[in-house]
């Protein structure tokens, strides 16, 4: 780059020291801000949100990282000790109570607090790190503002991904007065015991009958992901291996099929079903649900099949196998990343449906889990008991998918098309 | 050989039919017909009560039972045809009696032959209905036999009636309705800023979030994982988390933003159709509750286009990095004339793709608002029709006027999403 024929002797300039002030600035304030949530959501402690002490101290912060930096960075000692200097020095000022903290101020609070200004510290250094504060470029200027806001984007993520699965849990573990009484806590009280707090998953479970609709529900899914596959890898073998006429017009009119949306199908097939008595069964959810994945199943399946090179089944066919014996012994086998993607893509669809499942289930016995949330929705069921309800259809789809998260992620983005 | 090979090639297209009959077979019908479907509903004054098949409905009581031999039973049979539309054809009534009975009443409609007495009533209106007395004369062999109660005997009610979904009357009163209903234009446009607005906004965040993730480092693969949770996760849960986390009262975000001083007072983020908003002197209502939907679906969709776009930045060239580098071009430069100008195809599919699932989105706002609010979207106002005003023929013709957009849409992806992003 052309700064760095031009790299001064000094380490820093005043300019210099002054963009690292106006790093700390945003830094210390996001930090503060991720304090005050982590601290309100999950300790349950009441504090302030101080934005503009916040901004101050992170402009001291940020300006002593700029000033005691060697040539490119600053010793990660220093950082970290100007931090918790600050961060002490805040506490002082406002008594101990850490940051605006005000009615309690429990240790760890106080703990928590200095370990947020240490990261402040920390990342404040980890953000000029490398960069030449010399002279300023404008190349500068834009990466560190780059590093900013990929900063700020990691916790932006970070925060409105966690935060409704950590609801969906805290509330679960929750009776109705302690919502009442504080909503903006989303702390665990481990205090009460494990009876108390899982009260509403047993309620749920055994009361409601949740254990009966994850039987229905993992059947449900489970028969729609073999009839999905089966007809699938039959199908797109067909659509890729061998010729026949239509067969690219075939190819085109897959995804097309699929984009057929559920709601325009729900009215015919709710009519039909009621007159040949199939609509409140679970066969009769067992005819649709394959027929609105099988599509997407053999789209991706196609997409696959057709980066498997032919050549080891034509070898197969000149060796006297048998159409179905290549299928079987070589073109399965190959294809085992992407039929376990797809199987998981559709238990994954199949577990998660609700439209067809809301409209044509009114049975208690045969409720899939969808359909059960739908009965726990209603003004007498406390909400402690609804959010067990979504932990429970939730958490067995999310250890599946990180389970296999990596198969799911190339299953995705090969055809990787859901509603 | 010509004709060998023709052999080959039809023996081929055979088994590749075959191993799609299955697939053809459940598409057909569960697909292609109900849209068919759908088009003759959309035509045809149908109503829920329609779908149970019209059938007559009597009751029975014993007036009188006999103690001695020669005595009478009295049956009153109190019927009525269970539908209020449909008329019902060639009604009979039919019961095995106990051994003993004789019908004694002269009812020129009602025969007996052996045990079986049957009654034909011939055509009944919609709402008919009837009360008629039989009397039987029972004998010794019924008062021996330990006088069985006549309701017991088996009885056997039938009834011809057209069937309002195979019969051929039409209507066009579905579409005049909704088209000159109040609801339905303002509906249309709801769907529309929605599908565009999430549409937008889910590929946005994917868009940022793809860049966050576009280069190694330890915990991508956990953070990617995690980027998904949105999507993989069931609607109908975090829904209800969103629902209740928003709520005016008893949720999370507005007991913080008010120990916070960000709001001033409890926001009811999905029950409030609008709030004023101060702009530069001028007061405008901003839909809140769409809003809120749309963010809600920006949130539950971004991973999405999240997963494409870190797939398609994965194969912008390096090299073309590295000349800009060399050019001097900073960040920002490089993201505005490389990333972009490589992403811009995937974004057009990614914007296309997401408004056709958005535009027939039903689960997210009726989950959340119900349609309320000023949320009501095309598919919620399908099902209301249909299902919460009962009137299949009508859901039915909003459907298709819903089926008939997506088709455009459709086409224009197929126009103009180029092969290789498909």
């Amino acid at each position: 780059m052309s700064a760095v024929a031009a790299r001064p002797r000094t380490a820093r300039s005043a300019g210099g020291v002054l963009l690292a002030a106006l790093v700390g600035a945003p830094t210390v304030a996001l930090v503060v801000v991720a304090w005050a949530l982590v601290a309100t959501l999950v300790g349950g402690l009441v504090t302030t949100l101080p934005v503009g002490p916040a901004l101050l101290v992170g402009l001291l912060l940020g300006a002593a990282v700029g000033l005691f930096r060697g040539r490119t960075d600053t010793a990660p000692a220093v950082a970290v000790g100007a931090g918790l200097a600050l961060g002490l020095a805040w506490l002082l000022l406002t008594g101990f109570r850490p940051l605006g903290l005000t009615e309690v101020r429990p240790l760890w609070g106080i703990a928590f607090a200095l370990l947020s200004f240490a990261l402040a510290g920390h990342l404040v250094r980890y953000a000029l790190r490398g960069i030449d504060l010399g002279r300023l470029y404008r190349d500068t200027v834009e990466r560190v503002l780059v590093r900013l806001l990929r900063g700020a984007g990691f916790a932006f993520f970070l925060g409105i991904i966690l935060f409704p699965f950590w609801y969906m849990l805290a509330a679960s573990l929750k009776d109705r007065s302690e919502i009442l009484r504080d909503p903006a806590s989303l702390s665990i009280e481990f205090g009460r015991g494990a009876t108390e707090l899982l009260r509403g998953y047993t309620e749920v479970l055994f009361t409601f009958d949740f254990l009966n609709f994850i039987g229905n529900s993992a059947l449900v899914a489970f028969v729609t992901m073999v009839v999905t596959l089966v007809m699938a890898v039959l199908g797109a073998y067909a659509v890729t291996r061998l010729a026949f006429p239509g067969r690219t017009a075939l190819s085109r009119a897959i995804l097309l099929i699929y984009m057929f949306p559920a709601i325009v199908l729900v009215i015919p097939l709710y009519a039909v079903f009621t007159q040949l008595g199939l609509r409140n069964t679970l066969p009769g959810l067992l005819i649709v649900y394959p027929a609105t994945t099988i599509p997407v199943a053999l789209y991706m399946l196609r997409s696959y099949f057709l980066t498997l090179p032919k050549d080891l089944e034509e070898a197969g066919l000149i060796d006297g196998c048998t159409r179905a014996q290549v299928i079987w012994r070589i073109t399965l086998p190959l294809a085992m990343p992407a039929i376990a993607s797809v199987g998981l893509y559709v238990f994954m669809i199949a577990w998660n449906e609700f439209l067809f499942a809301f409209m044509f289930l009114d049975n208690p016995a045969i409720f899939t889990l969808p359909r059960g949330m739908v009965m726990l929705n209603s003004q007498e069921v406390p909400r402690q008991y609804l959010m067990a309800g979504a932990m429970i259809i939730t958490l067995p789809i999310m250890i599946l998918f990180f389970w296999f998260e990596k198969y799911l992620v190339g299953g995705l983005t090969a055809g990787g098309v859901k509603g | 050989m010509a004709v060998r090979r023709s052999t080959l090639a039809a023996r081929e297209a055979r088994l590749a039919y075959w191993m799609l009959a299955p697939t053809f077979a459940v598409i057909l019908l569960i697909v292609l017909v109900p849209v068919l479907l759908t088009i003759w509903l959309s035509f045809k004054p149908v109503t829920l009560a329609d779908l149970r098949a019209p059938a007559p409905v009597a009751n029975e009581r014993v007036l009188e039972q006999p103690q001695q031999p020669g005595e009478e039973l009295v049956l009153r049979l109190t019927m009525r045809n269970g539908s209020q539309r449909v008329a019902l054809r060639a009604v009979t009534w039919e019961k095995t009696l106990p051994a003993g009975l004789t019908l004694a009443t002269d009812e020129p409609r009602c025969t007996q032959a052996g045990d079986a007495v049957r009654c034909e009533f011939g055509t009944w209106e919609a709402g008919y209905r009837e009360t008629l007395e039989l009397a039987f004369r029972a004998d010794a062999a019924y008062l021996d036999a330990g006088a069985p109660d006549v309701r017991a005997a088996p009885t056997d009610m039938r009834a011809r009636a057209e069937n309002v979904l195979t019969s051929f009357v039409f209507t066009l009163d579905n579409y005049r309705r909704i088209l000159t209903g109040t609801e339905f234009w303002p509906t249309l446009r709801i769907t529309l800023g929605y599908t565009i607005f999430s549409s937008i906004g889910s590929i946005l965040l994917g868009l940022f979030g793809a860049m966050l993730l576009n280069s190694q480092f330890r915990g991508q693969g956990l953070l990617r994982g995690l980027f998904l949770f949105p999507y993989v996760a069931p609607v109908i849960a975090v829904a209800f988390v969103w629902a209740f986390f928003l709520d005016p009262f008893s949720g999370t975000v507005n007991a913080l933003g008010q120990r916070w001083d960000l709001l001033a007072g409890p926001v009811n983020f999905l029950g409030q159709r609008a709030i004023d908003v101060d702009l530069l002197g001028f007061t405008f209502a901003f839909p809140l509750a769409l809003t809120t939907v749309i963010v809600f679906s920006s949130w539950n969709y971004f991973p999405f286009a999240f997963l494409f776009i870190l797939a398609r930045l994965q194969a912008v060239p390096m090299d073309m990095y590295e000349a800009a580098d060399v050019d001097g071009a900073g960040p920002f430069a490089k993201f505005w004339y490389i990333t972009l100008p490589n992403l811009a195809g995937i974004l057009a599919v990614l914007f296309l793709l997401r408004f056709m699932f958005l535009i027939n989105k039903f689960e997210d706002i009726f989950l959340l608002t119900g349609g309320a609010a000023g949320t009501k979207n095309l598919p919620v106002l399908v099902y209301d029709e249909a299902f919460a005003r009962a009137d299949i023929g009508s859901g039915s013709a909003v459907a298709l006027i819903l089926f008939v957009v997506l088709l455009a849409f459709m086409f224009l992806y197929y126009r103009f999403a180029p092969e290789s992003e498909r």
